[in-house]
């Protein structure tokens, strides 16, 4: 029965994948070759989606090499930096020199990389005396592979009309943790509700969805899970969507 | 006992005196969303807005999608206004693949996102009126609501949900003699609209419950960091459409619209103004738009941008909406972060409702332009 089943199912299979070659015209010499055999060994269904898997495996080995590919593109077209957006990088740079490292100067966009050690002072350096002074989000991103979650405030100004085109990205990570235990762990962040009062609700999104606890944080309580959640953190990349 | 409990929990301690009184999350006076509110006698001492009710995991839904198949779904948190909801996306998204999308579909967009920021604040406006017990306040926005309706179902296919915006434009052109139409439909909407100045905003009854409740300063508006309606009744005059032109709105004649006093009457006034404005847009894109031309550009199948990560905002119903997208080289966007402007205003609530009347607590939330479904995501 299972066999009789098994056979159903790659014919079936074969039905549905002979159209998908049709539609790349550069595949159907090579494609039409197989199908015969597919008939008769069941096993060489599986061969046809091994196919596309190891495409996406040169992609992640790029991964690490971008990340230096970024920084030149940066550096190479220089003269095209828009000059506002490089002069206001420049003062968090002259201040705090190595402990602020611009990661991309763009059109209406700046982010600066700073350490969690660093970030209430840049954060307030740049609050005082560069006049942004909301945070319009906070995103927290899951890099498992650099062993770090990333906290990306985006602030904006109301104040100041030069900067209202302007976002200022202010990006932290802190330690990630293979079994996270949120608020007990060494995920901690320190918090910038003193500083921007905007981020409360944003930081208490971040600790729930990510377990980023920030420290002197008011009211680190949850926002948007419910009370009875017991998995982990549910945007952290090692939680998966059930059924997919 | 409290040291036992793992962080994001905690216990509630009773007060003889102080009362809790839990506001939704099924009451239809709060939306999906549970307002713990503390009261001493009729005045509200404490208020502690919980969302979630209607939390959904778009942003993680949307990690395992393209982008291409996120669009319908980015769109739910808020269905009556998806044209706006879907703009940032878009406009990330182009960003990331370096798309350009061609002169009609920028004014299309225009108008399509205009007359859905009137559907949405109309649904708005009904259920705010309702909820002040203006019930003819909730006919009349329920009914005209339905002339712009009527025209994104011409446009699009769908009365609600549109998914119609697509990165590198529009999914499909505008039907034949769409112009005269929306024209002659949304010419008659502003009538309708001015309208609602004498039934509504002119009103004693209104203007007395509405007027200094609520009062939220300039310099609180800003140290919030609210948005939209609720930041421009403060007077500041921050609009993204203004500030940080997207598409062809730097080429369109509008103006937006600032009120000083920063109350409850102040918040429900300036959606309404906008509303006037948006006619004044979809007139002027119409005659500015050009007559034909491509809509959209050719996408590959799964296409993909580099190691880039983007942060695009738009003005929608509700304030600034900003989607920051980051892209690993792959099909599937790395990480989609929607801020929206329900969530951001939602901090000033436990600020405005302390020391008000309780009976006063609709007149304050719902002037907040908020909508739960959307901060929740």
């Amino acid at each position: 029965m299972s066999s009789s089943d098994t056979t159903e199912t790659n014919t079936k299979k074969k039905r549905t994948r002979k159209p998908r070659t049709t539609k790349s015209k550069t595949k159907k010499p090579e494609e039409t070759t197989p199908a015969p055999a597919e008939i008769t060994t069941p096993e060489t269904s599986t061969l046809v989606p091994s196919e596309p898997e190891p495409a996406p495996a040169p992609v992640e080995e790029i991964v690490p090499e971008t990340e230096e590919k970024v920084e030149t593109e940066d550096v190479a077209p220089q003269v095209e930096l828009p000059k506002f957006e490089k002069s206001l990088a420049d003062k968090v740079t002259q201040k705090f020199g190595s402990k602020a490292e611009v990661a991309y100067i763009k059109q209406n966009r700046i982010r600066i990389n700073v350490k969690k050690e660093d970030i209430k002072d840049v954060a307030s350096y740049i609050r005082d005396e560069l006049n942004f002074d909301h945070a319009e989000s906070v995103s927290g991103v899951d890099y498992p592979d650099e062993n770090k979650i990333e906290a990306v405030y985006h602030l904006g100004s109301y104040t100041d009309p030069e900067l209202s085109k302007q976002i200022l990205a202010l990006a932290t990570s802190a330690p990630r943790e293979e079994n996270p235990n949120p608020g007990r762990d060494s995920t901690r962040l320190p918090s910038l509700r003193d500083v921007f009062y905007s981020v409360e609700f944003h930081e208490r999104e971040c600790f729930e969805m990510l377990g980023v606890y920030f420290d002197d944080h008011p009211d680190n309580r949850r926002l948007l899970l419910p009370e009875d959640w017991a998995d982990i953190p549910p945007l952290r990349k090692d939680f998966d969507i059930k059924g997919r | 006992m409290t040291a036992q409990l793992p962080p994001g929990l905690q216990l509630e301690k009773v007060d003889e005196r102080i009362m809790t009184l839990n506001v939704g999350p099924q009451h239809p006076g709060s939306g999906h969303m549970r307002l713990i509110v503390q009261v001493d006698g009729d005045y509200i001492v404490a208020c502690d807005p919980d969302p979630g009710y209607v939390h959904r995991g778009e942003e993680k839904m949307a990690e395992y999608r393209n982008y291409i198949t996120n669009i319908p779904h980015l769109e739910r948190p808020v269905i009556h206004d998806s044209c706006n909801i879907l703009y940032p996306y878009c406009l990330a998204v182009e960003e990331i693949l370096g798309l350009e999308v061609p002169e009609r579909a920028k004014y299309v967009r225009v108008i399509a996102s205009e007359l859905n920021r009137c559907v949405y604040t109309m649904y708005w406006l009904a259920i705010y009126g309702i909820f002040l017990g203006h019930s003819t306040m909730f006919m009349w926005p329920a009914g005209d609501r339905e002339l712009l309706i009527d025209l994104l179902e011409k446009i699009t296919g769908a009365r609600v949900t549109h998914a119609y915006f697509v990165p590198g434009g529009i999914r499909n052109d505008l039907p034949a003699n769409f112009e005269d139409v929306c024209l002659r439909q949304v010419n008659y909407f502003e009538k309708r609209i001015k309208e609602y100045a004498d039934i509504f905003y002119d009103n004693p009854i209104l203007i007395s419950r509405t007027e200094n409740t609520g009062i939220l300063s300039r310099q609180d508006a800003i140290r919030l960091g609210t948005t939209g309606s609720v930041l421009r009744a403060s007077g500041v005059d921050f609009d993204i459409r203004k500030k940080e032109p997207y598409d062809v709105y730097e080429n369109l004649d509008f103006q937006t619209n600032v009120l000083q006093s920063g109350d409850s009457y102040a918040r429900s006034k300036i959606p309404w103004l906008d509303m006037l404005e948006s006619c004044r847009i979809i007139r002027d894109a119409l005659k500015k738009m050009p007559k034909s031309g491509a809509v959209r550009v050719k996408l590959k199948p799964n296409p993909k941008g580099g190691d880039v990560e983007v942060y695009r905002r738009v003005e929608s119903g509700r304030g600034a909406l900003g989607m920051h997208v980051i892209s690993k080289s792959k099909p599937e966007p790395y990480r989609v972060k929607i801020s929206v402007g329900s969530f951001r205003n939602l901090i000033c609530m436990p600020y405005l409702l302390r020391g008000e009347k309780l009976g006063n607590m609709p007149a304050v939330y719902w002037s907040l332009n908020y909508w739960p479904v959307e901060a929740d995501r």
